[in-house]
């Protein structure tokens, strides 16, 4: 099986997805996607992942299915994404018309010394996320298809929606979001209208 | 009257879960999400039938935990249904709920404890109370059907109110043995 990985500056393409964000959520998955978050710039409606590996599909499910109004985009890793695929499946029964999940794939896993993933050796993770059920699947390849992919980020009629990003490997310089997580939530609920009593 | 008695018992012992469900109505609980456990498949039902309530099936427990403070993050109030053989699958992903001191009300069906037929069982209900206190839950029990309101009561407020991990653990003695052979 040959795998080719891909081109795109993982950067470009998180600031791609997030230009104009209105009034989207967006939950981030450890490591780099966390870091490529807050370098396309802070905001009250990120929640950041610290930990939590495989958690990040489900967080967001969780959060898109208490904000219908609002929609709700995942951008997580491949690494993530293979500890929790299982969340595709719930994910994509559940349909919730308002999220996207996003993998970041480089096929490798950034954080602990680039070591080749499943993805990396040959695993698909756009024909797994169709097999579990999601009828809109893309691949995003160059920073054109980001911004054609971005609107439909805002649709809140559609979802769920499944978007496999090939990004190049690489770590990029680390940009740190705060790891309060108690912080980062409660700024988050505010952000929603939630009072901290 | 006394057979009026005994019949109320039972019925109180048949209703156990509609007292679950009635509280978590009363604590406005707007998301379940399970892995299935027969001890669950009546609480499970009157949730899937419960417009108001977003009812999710899981494939694997963490999931449960994960959904739980996205669920939290949006302003719901939400409960993670599952038997103790799932608690170990929770232990890294509750992690999540101490960093970002995020409520958890888990309520978990016992098996391995009492009368239990399959050894399999055994090993992770016997560690389950010690599993979940490792990872800083704090745990309610119920040992019989009249309690079950007031200790689901309690759970959701140090939940809720609280910001607190709670697992309720329902006692394999009150759920029964399981048939493995229908009677003739």
């Amino acid at each position: 099986m040959t795998t080719t990985f891909g081109t795109m500056d993982r950067r470009a393409a998180v600031k791609g997805l997030l230009v104009d964000r209105k009034n989207l959520l967006v939950v981030s998955g450890l490591g780099s996607p966390s870091y490529d978050v807050f370098a396309a710039g802070d905001h009250d409606a990120n929640f950041y992942l610290w930990g939590a590996m495989g958690g990040a599909a489900m967080v967001g499910l969780g959060l898109a299915l208490a904000q219908r109004t609002r929609p709700v985009l995942v951008l997580t890793g491949d690494g993530e994404a293979l500890m929790g695929l299982g969340a595709l499946l719930t994910t994509a029964v559940k349909k919730p018309a308002n999220l996207t999940i996003g993998v970041l794939d480089n096929g490798h896993f950034g954080e602990t010394g680039m070591q080749l993933s499943h993805s990396g050796l040959g695993s698909r993770l756009d024909i797994i996320a169709r097999g579990a059920g999601f009828s809109d699947v893309t691949e995003i390849a160059d920073l054109t298809h980001v911004e054609a992919f971005r609107p439909h980020l805002h649709d809140l009629s559609r979802g769920p929606r499944f978007a496999r990003i090939k990004i190049a490997p690489g770590n990029p310089e680390r940009a740190l979001p705060p790891r309060d997580g108690t912080y980062v939530k409660n700024r988050l609920r505010q952000h929603l209208g939630f009072a901290v009593t | 009257m006394a057979a009026a008695s005994a019949e109320t018992t039972v019925d109180a012992a048949l209703d156990w879960p509609l007292a679950i469900y009635t509280t978590l109505k009363s604590y406005n609980v707007k998301q379940v999400c399970y892995v299935p456990d027969a001890g669950h498949s009546r609480l499970i039902n009157l949730s899937h039938d419960d417009p108001a309530i977003q009812t999710t099936v899981l494939t694997t427990e963490e999931e449960g935990i994960a959904l739980c403070a996205g669920a939290w993050l949006g302003g719901d109030r939400s409960v993670l249904l599952m038997q103790s053989s799932g608690v170990g699958n929770c232990i890294n992903m509750l992690s999540l709920m101490n960093a970002c001191r995020l409520p958890l009300l888990t309520i978990v069906t016992m098996r391995g404890e009492w009368a239990e037929f399959n050894p399999w069982q055994i090993p992770m209900g016997t560690a389950t109370p010690a599993a979940l206190e490792l990872m800083g839950v704090t745990l309610l029990r119920i040992e019989t059907p009249d309690e079950v309101a007031e200790v689901i009561s309690a759970a959701a407020t140090l939940a809720y109110d609280g910001d607190q991990q709670i697992a309720v653990l329902i006692s394999q003695r009150m759920l029964g043995r399981k048939k493995w052979v229908e009677a003739k």
